[in-house]
């Protein structure tokens, strides 16, 4: 530990936002690293303390529907939040079209290819089945019946047979398939669920396997060609195949800072607003008392348009405003390294704001797996 | 399944005696007789599925998680107070947020991890420490830790998000 020379004064606010602000410059990325450890500065604690951590953590909502979350986790460290990022992509499982049976595919699109469309297609279904109900299935081992490991608690059975032919009531005149010719598109709709054992008690009504949207295009057929196909669905994790992925994107970034260090006025406020997203600057008279202020850079401007900064969220920190000579050394940029603006868009089986839930879930699942394999360890030494 | 990985750990003992010469390679090098393959990902998967649908049985559960193959192991070469400890089918994602959290702990000189290599599902993580504790109590403490902290982070993101639910449907 750092040699102490007596007390230090504890850290001034400004020290505290110092440490805490990724510095972004024109060129350069500064202050990334965080440095909360103990031992870091002399005299400051910054052990572990769940007490303290439960005081200092926050969550912001900004936006919690079905299929899009977006909020703020405030207070904890990149390293924490990437992990949640990680589990939300990788390691939650979910239900996806793993094996085709293709009995007949006489359209344009190849075997192979159609089976890599299917297997894209998010289904959803009853929660309590998929997440309950509905468990893993294993590969048969060497000598093993090839479905001697498929049961009705791992395996979801789906059907797709569409047959195209020649509309007899079609205009003449016509040249649009979906007048001339039947089953002329495959949508995600004609995919057809197959419950079997004990599936119904869980997948029947509302909650049956069906696709999150119904209008994916599958395959386009003409007069003559078919498709006849059986699917199996499993569980999986989106480590193995990216359509096990319960997310269309988990992604996070940092709460951008801006620092308007110099008064920016009239038409260079104007020019300055137009640097960022719009809403993130916003324009407003100088009050009397600023400009009577003394050393405030407002005197004689009463009045006068003033940039100030409104909603730093919005802005995607490009940097245009560092280009422009009349605002050097007037902003400063950064961004708040323990502020994460999260977004997570789910693909349909887990509600967003569950899925952050199930993360958490199996971050802690994962260090108390492994807590008692530490005890029991083998020591080498 | 399991005839084949006895046979697989047998004949990496072999070549544990015709390297014998090997023995001044780094700790990190990997040891013979420890089959990766022991225990698939599916067979993985098969002891979580469990842990979902044993809820009701919670004895079956328990036998379960017996089963469970040991993913971690201390490296040769370490001390009481600088050891090496590999992790089986462990990534980024926990090798980080374990680094940080024990990089927390006032008794750590230092702790960092590393995956050796991309194509093995390993994770190596390093951990000094001062006299005052043990890399193990450190690296147990840090699991803890990282258990403590979710428990908040679930609190608070479930109490904000009924909060922000109900302003919504204001």
């Amino acid at each position: 530990m750092a040699p102490s020379k007596g007390r230090r004064q504890p850290p001034s606010a400004e020290e505290l936002e110092e440490r805490n602000t990724v510095g972004i410059n024109k060129e350069t990325v500064t202050n990334t690293t965080s440095t909360d450890y103990p031992g870091n500065y002399p005299d400051e604690e910054h052990a572990w303390d769940k007490e303290y951590f439960r005081q200092n953590f926050k969550v912001q909502w900004h936006q919690n529907e079905q299929f899009e979350a977006q909020f703020s986790l405030i207070g904890v460290d990149a390293s924490i939040a990437n992990a949640f990022r990680r589990i939300l992509i990788a390691e939650i499982p979910s239900l996806a079209i793993e094996t085709v049976y293709v009995n007949n595919n006489t359209s344009v699109i190849q075997d192979e290819v159609l089976a890599h469309r299917l297997g894209l297609i998010p289904f959803t279904g009853s929660k309590k089945g998929i997440r309950e109900y509905m468990t893993f299935w294993r590969k048969p081992g060497e000598g093993e019946d090839s479905y001697a490991t498929t049961f009705d608690n791992n395996t979801v059975s789906l059907k797709l047979a569409a047959k195209c032919t020649h509309r007899k009531d079609a205009p003449k005149d016509s040249r649009d398939p979906h007048e001339l010719y039947e089953n002329a598109h495959v949508y995600a709709r004609d995919i057809t669920f197959e419950p079997l054992g004990g599936q119904p008690k869980y997948f029947s009504g509302d909650d049956a396997i069906r696709p999150v949207n119904p209008d994916i295009l599958i395959a386009k057929l003409r007069p003559g060609q078919e498709i006849d196909i059986d699917m199996h669905m499993h569980k999986g994790f989106g480590w193995d195949h990216a359509k096990y992925s319960p997310v269309a994107t988990a992604s996070y970034r940092l709460m951008p800072t801006i620092r308007i260090t110099a008064p920016i006025l009239g038409a260079d406020a104007e020019k300055f607003a137009a640097c960022f997203m719009p809403g993130v600057i916003a324009l407003e008279p100088v009050t009397r008392q600023e400009a009577r202020a003394l050393g405030s850079g407002y005197e004689g401007h009463e009045g006068e348009m003033k940039a100030v900064v409104k909603d730093p969220m919005r802005d995607t920190v490009s940097r245009e405003a560092l280009r422009h000579p009349e605002f050097e050394g007037k902003v400063k940029l950064g961004r708040r390294r323990d502020h994460f603006i999260f977004s997570i868009e789910s693909a349909g089986q887990w509600d967003s704001d569950e899925l952050f839930l199930e993360a958490v879930r199996i971050l802690k699942k994962k260090a108390g797996a492994l807590r008692p394999q530490v005890t029991n360890m083998v020591y080498a030494f | 399944m399991a005839g084949k990985t006895r046979a697989r750990a047998a004949e990496a003992e072999e070549v544990d005696q015709a390297d014998i010469t090997m023995e001044d390679a780094p700790p990190s090098a990997q040891k013979p007789g420890y089959s990766q393959e022991e225990g698939s990902a599916m067979q993985e998967d098969e002891g979580e599925e469990n842990d979902v649908a044993g809820e009701e049985e919670e004895e079956e559960e328990e036998e379960e998680e017996e089963e469970e193959p040991q993913r971690v192991r201390i490296l040769p070469g370490s001390t009481e107070t600088a050891a090496s400890f590999e992790f089986l089918k462990e990534g980024h994602t926990l090798g980080n947020a374990l680094r940080y959290i024990i990089m927390k702990n006032p008794g750590v000189e230092f702790c960092a991890y590393t995956i050796p290599h991309p194509s093995e599902d390993k994770m190596n993580l390093r951990i000094q420490t001062y006299d005052t504790t043990t890399a193990t109590a450190a690296l147990a403490k840090g699991l803890q830790d990282i258990e403590d902290l979710c428990d908040v982070v679930a609190d608070e993101f479930w109490t904000q998000r009924d909060k922000f639910n109900a302003a919504q449907n204001k």
